[in-house]
């Protein structure tokens, strides 16, 4: 009988419910706490320089900075490399190599960011100031190279959030590569493509999954907390320099949030945690957009799936 | 019961096809004007045909002519596809199954389905043909459940291949064991009606024929109703056979006479091989 | 040269380049792993897994508190999670069309992209600051609440993999079709399921952010749920930020146990999975 069916809809339907309630209740939690800090300072709080908790000065300026800065150079860096590998595994990669290679990846992306921030202290930041000590003077006239050397800064940040996005990038853009249909490269094979010709082809015809791809992995750069709050040097000022040790929105709230005296403090910081919630949100939407988008047209729903799974984990 | 004809003959074995007017068997599915929807499209237009009890009988039909799709309206196996539409009634014993209230949990219980491509589930040869025993709660007891299970093997015509491994995978076993299993485990709810789409497709001749013979057995205590697309096959088994055409009933007859001298011509053209 | 060597030596240069980047990528890896085990492995005795943190300043101690603390977490974090999760998924396997199934399928997506630290947040908004206190449960919470998306989208996947005619075949038997889902769809999926919540709590255990201000850390060993406790994560974090050195070896062998549970979850899985799929392919 149906209704002997409703049951099940209504009770798994139920516990979707539930997963949709916690998102909706984090952004309204997240707004409810953060209105002292929305209210006194409006706009101009994103647009002030100065964060300074004890004098009461809360310019949340250098933060986004901070988070963009090295979200996007980490992601210049990274995209390129994750995007090789992902095309070197697909395309080049002798069968025998394959799963180990991607065993590889995969446990570069399940290693905790803990650990690769008390790498990033005791090995990484050292060799990033014996690199900066060792840097010609020619090029630190360069505003990118400004600053005494002290190995912890956005330079290290920048390195190691692009090793953590490498992973992780790299394994969805296989995904979306693997739902390119074969007859795309046999296609170009057939009119006498070199290699490189007709992954390109592939390539053009995945471009919107693998921008999609890259956006995720920036999505991740955004919110990464430990690793980087152990290598970034926590200093809120605003700099080009890669040597100046700076401040991301979620540095910040790791480091000051159990230290936070008093409720505007405490709003302020957690009005920095609505906006990284806000912008993480609309660039995961949009590069899952850009990927079922890709996925959709070939109408292979099982891809899509496949590839949000990875996604997923 | 004189075979006054032996009607027809397959390349391995002869099985000999009762001459009894049909009339004198009662209906037991009583289709009237069957019509089914996809959406707009209309997969089955205005369908009647009365199925007859204890005979097997096939429908034939060049590849999407309908007749899968019908077969699934007599257990309402169309209901779990969404955006489709029944018109029309279908008789089963006095209740029309498309009514309302009517248990659609019990109706497949009593009209039992093998399909085209086995689907043992991934559990053990036992647990495979209890399962319906078990969720119809139709034993009482462990040994009353093995009783089960034994003789829909041996209806099956499995139970001594299968015997001495009752708890191995019902994965391991061949492509036609697996099909066998899937009709031991329909026999095992004891339904009337046995509906079995192109059971022997996906076989190899030996395991077609001993299908093939297994329905011929099954008929004393069943009625089946068989899809197929293989003419040879519906000579060789079947008392009735139904003609579709791009979803409608062309013809429908005794089987001998549906092969040498149908009614339309039509039914003719596609039995002589000038279409298929 | 002509266009067809020039097209050939481009695709070699390609090639070539593809390469390196698998190799910039490892290089990395090989590092990390490299430092963990040689720097850890001197710290890692029983007395680690056995005792609890000494005075700051004392030598010796270990973080036995930490590792309970961090089996509770994710246990417990499992109990909320693992149910949510799974029949979400089998919602959205099921109703797969449905407006439900895509919102609940954009909301998994999307609180798996929620920073972890933003998770913190919100967990020490509903249950931190009404009870004024850090305790286990809030950072049960908050870990369950991060393994809920994996899990369902995991069930989803695998799910959706069981062939379609598994379940006519169990309907046509009479089963309705929540018994179809629980007792043939779920038990074919299930080592897959069993794998994804395994690599979830792997996932998880190495979770720092969202602890920071839920369940706080202790230096006592504690498992009451109304009480801040110690995490092998946080552990690491105080110990790797503090200016001791002995602290500084304890955050290696710290660090080494957790990517050895990494490591044992990743190689389960793939052991696991290339099970699954030689008893599907039958």
């Amino acid at each position: 009988m149906r209704s002997r069916d409703w049951g099940l809809r209504i009770g798994t339907g139920l516990f979707g419910l539930v997963l949709i309630a916690i998102v909706a209740a984090i952004g309204l939690e997240l707004s409810r706490q953060s209105t002292l800090s929305i209210q006194k300072f409006g706009i101009d709080f994103w647009r002030t320089q100065t964060w300074d908790p004890v004098a009461g000065e809360f310019g949340a300026f250098p933060f986004i900075w901070g988070t963009l800065y090295s979200s996007i150079l980490a992601l210049a860096l990274a995209a390129p490399i994750a995007v090789g590998i992902a095309i070197f595994i697909s395309e080049f990669c002798p069968t025998w190599l394959k799963q180990p290679l991607i065993f590889l990846t995969e446990l570069l992306a399940a290693i905790p960011s803990i650990v690769y921030g008390l790498w990033g202290i005791f090995v990484l930041v050292p060799a990033v100031r014996a690199l900066e000590v060792s840097m010609p003077a020619t090029l630190r006239q360069l505003p990118f190279f400004s600053g005494p050397p002290l190995g912890v800064g956005m330079l290290s940040a920048v390195l190691i959030l692009a090793i953590m996005i490498i992973p992780f990038t790299s394994s969805v853009s296989r995904e979306v590569l693997k739902a390119v249909p074969v007859a795309q490269r046999e296609a170009a094979y057939a009119l006498g493509a070199t290699r490189l010709e007709a992954i390109r082809a592939a390539l053009f015809y995945a471009r919107t999954g693998i921008v999609g791809a890259i956006m995720l992995g920036f999505g991740r750069a955004l919110g990464e907390t430990m690793a980087v709050t152990m290598v970034i040097g926590n200093n809120p000022q605003v700099s080009w320099s890669l040597f100046a040790p700076q401040y991301t929105m979620a540095a910040v709230i790791a480091n000051e949030f159990t230290e936070a005296a008093d409720d505007l403090y405490l709003h302020a910081l957690i009005e920095i945690g609505l906006v990284l919630f806000a912008i993480t949100l609309i660039v995961n939407s949009l590069s899952r957009l850009l990927i079922w988008s890709m996925a959709s047209t070939q109408r292979q729903s099982s891809a899509a799936v496949a590839i949000a799974g990875e996604a997923a984990a | 019961m004189e075979p006054d004809a032996v009607a027809v003959q397959s390349p391995l074995r002869v099985i000999p096809v009762e001459r009894q007017p049909l009339g004198d068997r009662p209906v037991k599915i009583d289709v009237a004007a069957l019509s089914f929807y996809y959406g707009n499209q209309c997969a089955l237009d205005h369908i009647s045909i009365q199925i007859r009890s204890n005979l097997v009988t096939a429908f034939i039909g060049p590849s999407g002519c309908g007749k899968s799709t019908f077969l699934r309206t007599l257990n309402r196996m169309n209901d779990i596809i969404p955006g489709t539409r029944v018109e029309g009634r279908v008789r089963i014993g006095d209740r029309d199954i498309y009514g309302q209230d009517v248990d659609v949990v019990a109706l497949r219980r009593q009209v039992g389905m093998v399909f085209q491509k086995s689907n043992p589930f991934p559990k053990s040869i036992f647990d495979n043909v209890a399962y319906g025993v078990r969720i119809n709660g139709l034993a009482r007891t462990q040994s009353q459940l093995r009783a089960a299970v034994e003789k829909s093997l041996r209806a099956a015509a499995l139970w001594e291949e299968v015997k001495d491994r009752l708890h191995d995978s019902a994965l391991a076993l061949s492509g036609g064991q697996q099909q066998r299993l899937c009709i031991a485990r329909a026999l095992a709810v004891e339904p009337d009606v046995l509906l079995m789409d192109e059971p022997a497709s996906a076989l190899d001749p030996i395991a077609t024929q001993r299908i093939e013979e297994l329905i011929y057995r099954l008929k004393a205590d069943y009625t089946i109703v068989l899809v197929t697309h293989n003419m040879q096959q519906a000579a060789r088994v079947s008392d009735v056979t139904a003609f579709f055409w791009l979803g409608r009933l062309i013809e429908t007859d005794r089987t001998e006479k549906m092969f040498t001298s149908p009614r339309e011509k039509l039914t003719e053209d596609y039995v002589t091989g000038r279409f298929g | 040269m002509n266009r067809t060597a020039r097209r050939k030596l481009l695709s070699a240069v390609f090639v070539g380049a593809c390469t390196a980047c698998v190799l910039v990528a490892l290089i990395p890896l090989a590092l990390i792993l490299f430092f963990v085990v040689s720097q850890g492995i001197s710290a890692l005795n029983i007395e680690f897994f056995t005792h609890m943190p000494t005075p700051v300043g004392e030598p010796g101690g270990g973080m036995a508190n930490a590792i309970v603390g961090t089996l509770i977490l994710i246990g417990l974090g499992a109990v909320i999670a693992v149910p949510v999760g799974i029949l979400s998924g089998v919602y959205m396997a099921e109703y797969s069309g449905s407006r439900l199934a895509g919102a609940i399928r954009f909301a998994a997506d999307t609180l798996n992209g929620v920073p972890s630290i933003v998770i913190g947040i919100f967990v020490y908004g509903i249950a931190v600051l009404p009870f004024q206190q850090f305790s286990t449960l809030a950072g049960c919470v908050a870990l369950g609440t991060m393994m809920i998306p994996i899990i369902a989208r995991t069930t989803e996947e695998l799910l959706l993999l069981v062939p379609a005619t598994m379940r006519e075949g169990a309907l046509a038997l009479g089963a309705t079709r929540a018994r179809a889902v629980f007792t043939v769809i779920m038990p074919a999926a299930l080592p897959g399921i069993v794998t994804g919540v395994v690599l979830a709590l792997a996932r998880i255990a190495g979770e720092t952010a969202p602890l920071l201000f839920t369940a706080f850390n202790n230096r006592f060993f504690s498992t009451r749920l109304d009480q801040p406790i110690a995490s092998l994560t946080v552990q690491v974090y105080t110990y790797a930020i503090s200016p001791y050195e002995d602290w500084h070896r304890q955050a290696w062998a710290g660090a080494l146990v957790l990517v050895t549970i990494v490591l044992l979850c990743s190689v389960l899985s793939r052991f696991a999975t290339r099970r699954l799929e030689r008893m599907h392919a039958r």
